[in-house]
C-alpha cells in the first residue's frame, strides 16, 4: 500500500444523512468476484436512469464534481451492510476521503484497511462543508487536522494503529501475522 | 474481579493479545461463517500470498445470497439465470474444495441462509466469537455469542490466522420488561427499539438485550431481535444464555454431546452479566406498550405503530426524500394502503416459528387478487419441517409462491426482485432505497402483519385477523 500523509483536494457534497451501503453500491452488483472496476457502479441508482443514461442533475454527473477527491456527506454515512465493495467503489471512482459527523462502524473499518480516509468532524465544520461544495481542503493525517480554505483547521479522531499503517504504507495483515505465535499459544492453552 | 457484562467475559476469553493505546487487540475467532458474495476476493488474497485457510475445522461455508429460490433452478436442470451469480456459486465450490472447507452446497439438505443454518446445526454456541462477511452475523448473539460482521479484507485475515485486529466496543443495555400483546412479535419489538434509539444509536456499542421480556422469548424470537442490532448501528447484540438456550441446543448435531455437554452447560452458566456490572449506555423499553410496527420511510428507524399516521416532518431533508421515494405524505395513515408484493423470509424472519405465525393467518384464506405472496424458508431443513407440519399445503392453498431457501427478495441479487414503484410488505431487515430492486418500495413488518396484508391486499393490522 502507498503511504498516505496528506490529501489536498476539492470536495463534492451529497448532503443526505444515513447514506447506506445499498446506495453506495446496490446489491445486484455484488455478484462480482474481483474488487476492481466498481467505480462505475458507485451510487448507481442515483447516477443513472434505468436505461443506463446519466441522471443529469445528480451531483457526480455535473462538471463541477470533476476532480473532486473528497466526499462530504450528511450524518451516519455507510450504514447497513458489511460489503467492502462500498469503499472499493468509492476508491475506484477516485475518492480518497469521506467527511461526515458520523461514519458507521463496519464501513469505517473497511475504509481504513483500503486507504480511504473516514474523517469525522464536528457539526459546525460539517455544516460549513455541506454549504461550500467544491472547497479545497487539506487533510493532514500526520497532524490529524483538516484545514478549510480560509485557514481554519480542526482536529479529527482516527484509530492510532490504522493511522500508523496508513502513514507508513503498511498492511494491518503484516502485524496480525506477526502474532501467529501468540495465536498458537492461545490455542494450545485452551486445549 | 470487578463485575463484568456478558460481552466483557466473552471478549476477555478471546483476547490473544490485549489492546494498547497504539494497537488493537488480537481477538480469536471460534467460528468463521463464509458465503459466496464476500469471500471470492479473500480467497484470491490467500492464493496470491501462497497461504492456506489456517483452521478449516472452524470454518463453515454455504451459499445463500445469490442463489435462486425456484425449485427447478436449485434441483432441476434450469440454470441460474444471472451469469455472474452462477459464476460466484461455482467459485465458492472451487474455493471450498481447494482450501478444504466444509461447504453446504446448492443441493445439500442442510443448505440455507448462513445465519439460520449455523444455529440449527448447533454450530452457534454460547460464549463463542463468531464472524462472517455479513452484517447480520449479529443474529448469533441470541446464544450469548459475540458475533459481528466483517469486510472481505478481514475475512482474509481470519482465513489466514483465525484471529482479527479489533478495538473493544462499548456496552449498551437494552432493558425490556413486560409482556408482548397478542399479535405483537419479536420483530415488532426490535423495530420499536430501533425507532427509539435510531439507526445510529448503537454505533460503537455492543447491545445486550435484557429483562423479563427477553427471558420469555424463544430462541427463534431472540434471533430475530439480535439480527437487527446492526440496523441500530450496533455491530453486535447479545442475550445471556439460559435454560431456553440450552434446551434449544441440546441434541443439535454439532452441539457438544454426553459429558462434554454437561461441561459446556456448566461453563455457559457462568457467562451471564454479573448483577453489579455497569454498562456504558442503556435504554428502557416497555414491551406491553408495543403494537404491530411498520416502516414508512427508507431506513428501519422510520417506523411507527401500524395504526398511526406518518409524522409530518416536511422540511426535513431525509424525511422529504424518503416520502418522495415511497410516494407517501406526512399525516397519512398506513392502514389500508395498497400492497403489490408480500415477502415472508430472510435471516430475520425465515424460521419455522415465523412460517407458523404466517400460516395461522393464511389458513383457510386466499391471497388477495393482484398480490404476489412469496414465502421463502430460511433453510432446506425449515422447508422440510414446514412441509411435515402441513404449512406448505396451507401456503399453496392460499395462493402463495412457496420456494426453496435463500436470502431471496431481502436483497435483489438472486433474481427475486420487486418492480420499480411497487409496494413490498416484507419481513426482511432493510427498507433502503433499491434494496429489493431498483425503485422498489419496501415496508418492514412482522410475519403476521405480512400475512394479514397479503390476504387483505392492503396494509392490515394482524390483530383483526387472529
Amino acid at each position: 500500500m502507498q503511504p498516505i500523509k496528506r490529501i489536498t483536494a476539492k470536495t463534492v457534497v451529497i448532503a443526505s444523512s444515513d447514506i447506506d451501503t445499498d446506495q453506495i453500491i446496490p446489491a445486484r452488483f455484488l455478484t462480482t468476484t474481483t474488487r476492481e472496476g466498481l467505480g462505475k457502479q458507485l451510487f448507481a441508482d442515483w447516477r443513472y436512469h434505468s436505461d443506463g443514461s446519466p441522471q443529469a442533475d445528480f451531483v457526480l454527473n455535473r462538471p463541477e464534481a470533476r476532480g473532486a477527491e473528497i466526499l462530504v456527506t450528511g450524518r451516519n454515512f455507510g450504514c447497513g451492510s458489511s460489503r467492502e465493495h462500498a469503499p472499493w467503489a468509492l476508491l475506484d471512482y477516485g475518492f480518497r476521503a469521506v467527511v461526515s459527523t458520523e461514519i458507521a462502524d463496519i464501513f469505517r473499518g473497511n475504509s481504513l484497511m483500503n486507504g480511504l480516509l473516514p474523517i469525522v468532524v464536528d457539526e459546525q465544520t460539517s455544516q460549513w462543508l455541506l454549504q461550500h461544495p467544491g472547497a479545497l481542503l487539506e487533510i493532514d493525517l500526520e497532524s490529524r487536522r483538516l484545514t478549510l480554505p480560509n485557514g481554519a483547521s480542526t482536529a479529527f479522531p482516527i484509530e492510532p494503529f490504522a493511522r500508523h499503517c496508513l502513514l507508513n504504507g503498511l498492511d494491518e495483515f503484516g502485524y496480525l501475522r506477526s502474532k501467529l505465535n501468540d495465536i498458537e499459544r492461545f490455542e494450545a492453552a485452551r486445549g | 474481579m470487578p463485575a463484568r457484562t456478558l460481552f466483557d467475559k466473552v471478549w476477555a476469553a478471546h483476547e490473544v493479545v490485549a489492546e494498547t493505546p497504539d494497537t488493537p487487540a488480537v481477538l480469536y475467532v471460534d467460528l468463521h461463517l463464509a458465503h459466496e458474495v464476500t469471500t471470492p476476493q479473500a480467497f484470491s488474497m490467500l492464493r496470491s500470498l501462497g497461504l492456506r485457510v489456517r483452521r478449516p475445522d472452524r470454518t463453515l461455508a454455504t451459499m445463500d445470497h445469490s442463489t435462486p429460490t425456484h425449485t427447478e433452478q436449485v434441483f432441476g436442470s434450469v440454470p441460474i439465470k444471472v451469469d455472474a451469480a452462477a459464476r460466484q456459486v461455482r467459485q465458492l465450490e472451487q474455493n471450498a474444495a481447494e482450501f478444504g472447507i466444509e461447504l453446504f452446497g446448492m443441493r445439500d439438505a442442510r443448505r440455507g441462509i448462513v445465519h439460520i443454518i449455523s444455529p440449527e446445526l448447533g454450530c452457534t454456541q454460547p460464549g463463542m466469537t463468531i464472524v462472517c462477511g455479513d452484517s447480520h452475523t449479529s443474529t448469533h448473539g441470541a446464544f450469548g455469542a459475540l458475533a459481528f460482521g466483517i469486510g472481505t479484507t478481514q475475512v482474509g485475515h481470519v482465513f489466514a490466522t483465525q484471529a482479527l485486529l479489533q478495538r473493544k466496543p462499548k456496552s449498551f443495555a437494552v432493558n425490556i420488561e413486560g409482556q408482548l400483546s397478542a399479535g405483537v412479535s419479536a420483530k415488532d419489538l426490535i423495530l420499536s427499539i430501533i425507532g427509539k434509539i435510531g439507526v445510529s444509536g448503537g454505533t460503537g456499542h455492543v447491545l445486550e438485550y435484557r429483562g423479563s421480556t427477553i427471558r420469555s422469548l424463544s430462541m427463534e424470537e431472540r434471533m430475530t431481535v439480535c439480527n437487527m442490532s446492526i440496523e441500530a448501528g450496533a455491530r453486535a447484540g447479545m442475550i445471556g444464555p439460559d435454560e431456553v438456550t440450552f434446551e434449544y441446543l441440546n441434541g443439535k448435531p454439532r452441539a457438544p454431546q454426553g459429558q462434554a455437554w454437561d461441561a459446556a452447560v456448566a461453563h455457559w452458566r457462568t457467562l451471564a452479566t454479573d448483577s453489579e456490572a455497569r454498562f456504558d449506555a442503556s435504554v428502557d423499553i416497555d414491551a406491553a406498550a408495543i403494537e404491530p410496527m411498520i416502516t414508512y420511510g427508507t431506513n428501519p428507524g422510520m417506523v411507527l405503530p401500524i395504526g398511526s399516521a406518518i409524522p409530518d416532518k416536511k422540511g426535513d431533508a431525509v424525511f422529504d426524500k424518503a416520502m418522495r421515494y415511497m410516494g407517501f405524505h406526512g399525516g397519512e395513515g398506513m392502514l389500508g394502503k395498497p400492497v403489490n408484493v408480500v415477502f415472508i423470509g430472510s435471516c430475520t424472519n425465515g424460521r419455522l416459528e415465523d412460517l407458523q405465525a404466517a400460516a395461522q393467518i393464511l389458513k383457510g384464506r386466499k391471497v388477495a387478487p393482484g398480490v404476489h405472496l412469496l414465502i421463502v424458508p430460511g433453510s432446506q431443513q425449515i422447508k422440510q419441517q414446514a412441509e411435515a407440519a402441513g404449512l406448505g399445503e396451507i401456503f399453496k392453498a392460499a395462493g402463495a409462491d412457496w420456494r426453496e431457501s435463500g436470502c431471496s427478495m431481502c436483497l435483489g441479487m438472486n433474481g427475486d426482485t420487486v418492480a420499480p414503484g411497487q409496494y413490498s410488505i416484507s419481513t426482511s431487515n432493510r427498507n433502503f432505497e433499491g434494496r429489493q430492486g431498483k425503485g422498489a418500495r419496501t415496508l418492514l413488518v412482522s410475519p403476521m402483519t405480512a400475512a394479514a396484508s397479503a390476504v387483505t391486499g392492503r396494509i392490515a393490522d394482524p390483530r383483526e385477523l387472529l
